[in-house]
């Protein structure tokens, strides 16, 4: 059945910039459900992931004749959720998706637990049932603002659709300013239904909310001559640069400095990986380089970064030596985990910017650091333990091999998504990222079946971009029917399954934690029907899965064959691709931090500690 | 461990309160008393808490986090060296034509009040700080505490200065 736009799979690129003249449009009488729909529109919202259902029926009416909004029919709501968000990360734009009540409701609540984490803006709206059936435990009724106050930056439910245009325009404002976050907007089915009035733009009513840009000027410079004066100090970088789409400004004052620059796992793409003042990826998986310089540093400049457990390793034994200056938007996360020395509560772009300011500052006075000594140790790592892997023995493909192939065959401007595990790690280590929003995962959350959505997201937001989604075997089998979404909504990604049949991470550390013993992670073990030990059966087969889904789907098993399957893969821009890479089960994530232990432990293979030379530094 | 008593003012919308109560259990903190009630502005009501504070936990912590609530619109720390801090409890006290008259003379001497006397029992109302109604129930006791309720603490700064002015202007601008 022709329904609106999203059965053609037209994409809008250009969202409609958000209203700010004084002019306020014509009064409308429409439907609560219209004026939703009139919202969505006026405040740019392009493209909308999600499914209908009972509460939130009324407002699916009016979508199908709006041409300016996009709606994509998804299979899950998880999958509109991470959808959205990874719409968000590659667009910067505010990610947007739709679920009635109760089970549809809360089937969001895992991408918006996932998108809390990681502050992507991102919009729920989800239906509720009649106002006066709140609190009757009604058909599919779930409070679902309480069961996401934890978990959004701000939630609201609207019974009156008076209260419709304000509270969308609110929420995209909330979502995308300040430290970003998911929002939620669960609005009565009979609000919907009700008539009432539209006009465009409304007043926001929010006195209690007033982030912060402005950096301190007197911070600043305190920060400029602590930068200056400091013997080793590290530019330690997290999403917050990202998503204030500071990376310009960040090349100027890494160059200006000569500092190092370590870029988290949300930050990748921050700086350019190839860059000479590049140290890596920090923390538990992160590059020996990275993590020694942030233990040996004087000096710690994060920006926009919060000192997250997985890059810290032991708290009160991270950096033991640094002072630190710490810059974010959210004043809450300065202090929280680390002392800062010298804290700055502003946007990152402006801070960075002002931060190259005060450091030209110094230098016309005289004072410029020297971190000659500095880069001697920091090259001497990077040369010693570089990131590396080693080819299994027997002859099968390796997962870091492929995914090192992907990147160097893909077409320029390629967006990745991946999802939680080895292969994310692997796909963190050995693709290089040049661009800002080229890599999306779920970092604080790390939630398994985020890459296929994600991409899915991101294919929509950046139709002219490749997205290859870096899937595991286990992930894979969370999320993938939304392989089918993208099939009937022209949305052709191509998916790597690294299929090593376990869970890989987990078995990593029953590897080296407990004795080998693989309880309940060899994903294709059991046994059939007929009592038969079903292990090393392709069940599922993901080549025909993806086939039934309207994929064009290949298998690859032998080194040999690897650049081909992934030019086949390449080639094919008329509908998803997935390829099925059987790759060797034992790879394991080097270097490492075990967790709970400090990061002077960082492992840089099996067995093997490096050597700082500390004994030379005394 | 150290307690300090924070006034929040907040936008009087429903699930305020949840927000605020939530955010302290998820994030450890400890309530230890909790009172909620309207201002003179309808707009806006004022919550005053008195929180345990741990050393890993540090009051600002506490502070930052409610800050970022957006129905939220102030945060001020009430010292009390500055600031008069008042709890209220209605106690029920065992008493007979014996004890009677010395619960009476316990009530005056702490200045509170009788609000009903039964033959057997005599319920008390008391205002103050929380050290001298810690001390007058402790006088009490002896005599069989048959019931107790206390209210949470409320505060005000002592002198002219109101801190609900400043968030009425900002109201007022987004009115």
């Amino acid at each position: 059945m022709p329904m609106t736009e999203q059965a053609t799979g037209a994409h809008h690129p250009q969202p409609r910039p958000r209203h700010h003249g004084s002019q306020t449009s014509p009064i409308e009488h429409v439907t609560g459900a219209k004026s939703l729909i009139r919202s969505l529109e006026e405040v740019g919202a392009d493209t909308v992931f999600g499914i209908p259902g009972g509460a939130i029926l009324p407002a699916y009416d009016p979508m199908m004749d709006s041409t300016r909004v996009r709606h994509v029919l998804v299979r899950h709501e998880q999958g509109a959720g991470h959808a959205a968000t990874g719409y968000a990360q590659a667009t910067g734009k505010v990610g947007v998706c739709m679920a009635t009540s109760g089970p549809g409701a809360t089937n969001l609540v895992t991408p918006i637990a996932d998108a809390h984490m990681d502050s992507v803006p991102l919009v729920a709206i989800t239906g509720q049932v009649a106002s006066k059936a709140i609190g009757t435990d009604a058909f599919q009724e779930a409070d679902i603002c309480g069961i996401t106050m934890p978990i959004t930056k701000h939630n609201f439910l609207v019974t009156d659709p008076a209260d419709i245009p304000r509270t969308i325009a609110e929420a995209f404002h909330i979502a995308s300013t300040g430290r970003p976050g998911p929002v939620l907007v669960d609005i009565a089915k009979d609000a919907l239904q009700a008539q009432t009035t539209f006009s465009w733009p409304p007043t926001n009513d929010l006195p209690g909310y007033r982030p912060v840009t402005k950096p301190h000027a007197k911070q600043i410079r305190e920060a400029a001559k602590l930068i200056t004066a400091a013997k080793r100090p590290v530019l330690y970088v997290g999403g917050g640069v990202l998503k204030a789409r500071a990376t310009a400004e960040l090349k100027v004052l890494a160059e200006l400095t000569g500092a190092p620059v370590t870029t988290t796992l949300m930050a990748l793409g921050a700086f350019p990986d190839s860059h000479p003042l590049h140290v890596g990826m920090p923390g538990m998986h992160g590059a020996v380089t990275a993590v020694t310089a942030l233990q040996k540093a004087d000096l710690i400049v994060a920006l926009g970064a919060r000192f997250d457990d997985r890059v810290t390793g032991k708290l009160d034994s991270f950096a033991p030596f640094a002072k630190v200056v710490h810059a974010d938007i959210d004043p809450a996360e300065i202090g929280k985990n680390r002392a800062a020395d010298v804290p700055i509560v502003g946007d990152a772009r402006e801070v960075i910017a002002d931060l190259v300011q005060a450091v030209q500052a110094e230098h016309t006075e005289g004072n410029k650091g020297d971190y000659s000594a500095w880069w001697k140790d920091l090259s001497r790592w990077r040369e010693t333990y570089p990131l590396g892997y080693d080819l299994p023995e027997n002859g099968q493909l390796s997962p870091q091999q492929v995914i090192q192939r992907i990147g160097e065959l893909a077409p320029e401007n390629t967006i990745y998504a991946a999802g939680v595990g080895q292969h994310q790690m692997w796909a963190s280590h050995f693709i290089q990222y040049e661009q800002p929003a080229t890599w999306l995962n779920s970092g604080g959350a790390g939630t398994m079946g985020y890459a296929v959505p994600a991409a899915m997201g991101a294919k929509a937001g950046m139709p002219e971009n490749t997205v290859w989604a870096i899937d595991g075997d286990g992930c894979f089998q969370m999320t993938n029917q939304e392989l089918t979404t993208c099939a009937l909504n022209n949305i052709p990604i191509k998916v790597a399954i690294i299929n090593n049949g376990a869970l890989g991470m987990v078995r990593q550390w029953q590897t080296l934690f407990y004795n080998q013993r693989y309880s309940n992670t060899v994903l294709h073990s059991g046994q059939d029907c007929e009592g038969n030990e079903a292990k090393g059966t392709r069940v599922p087969d993901f080549v025909k899965l993806s086939e039934a889904m309207g994929c064009y789907a290949i298998r690859c098993e032998r080194p040999e064959d690897l650049d081909k399957c992934i030019e086949e893969a390449n080639a094919i821009n008329d509908r998803p691709v997935v390829v099925d890479f059987i790759v060797h089960e034992d790879a394991m994530v080097w270097p490492m931090v075990a967790a709970g232990t400090s990061n002077d432990e960082v492992m840089a293979a099996r067995g093997v500690r490096p050597d700082f030379g500390d004994n030379e530094d005394d | 461990m150290s307690k300090h008593t924070l006034s929040v003012l907040v936008e009087n919308k429903p699930g305020v309160l949840a927000r605020i109560t939530a955010l302290f259990s998820r994030r450890g903190f400890n309530i230890d008393s909790l009172a909620v009630g309207t201002t003179e502005h309808p707009e806006i009501s004022r919550i005053t808490i008195v929180v345990n504070v741990i050393e890993a936990l540090p009051l600002e912590q506490v502070t930052k986090q409610l800050n970022k609530l957006v129905n939220v619109l102030k945060i001020v720390e009430l010292e009390p060296a500055a600031a008069i801090q008042r709890e209220l409890v209605l106690v029920k006290v065992r008493a007979d034509n014996e004890t009677r008259s010395q619960i009476v003379e316990i009530v005056q001497l702490f200045r509170a009040k009788t609000v009903d006397v039964s033959p057997d029992a005599v319920t008390i109302e008391a205002t103050g700080g929380a050290d001298k109604l810690e001390a007058m129930l402790k006088m009490l006791e002896q005599f069989g505490i048959k019931e107790l309720v206390q209210s949470g603490t409320i505060a005000i700064g002592r002198g002219a200065r109101s801190i609900t002015d400043r968030s009425l202007r900002a109201l007022d601008r987004t009115a």
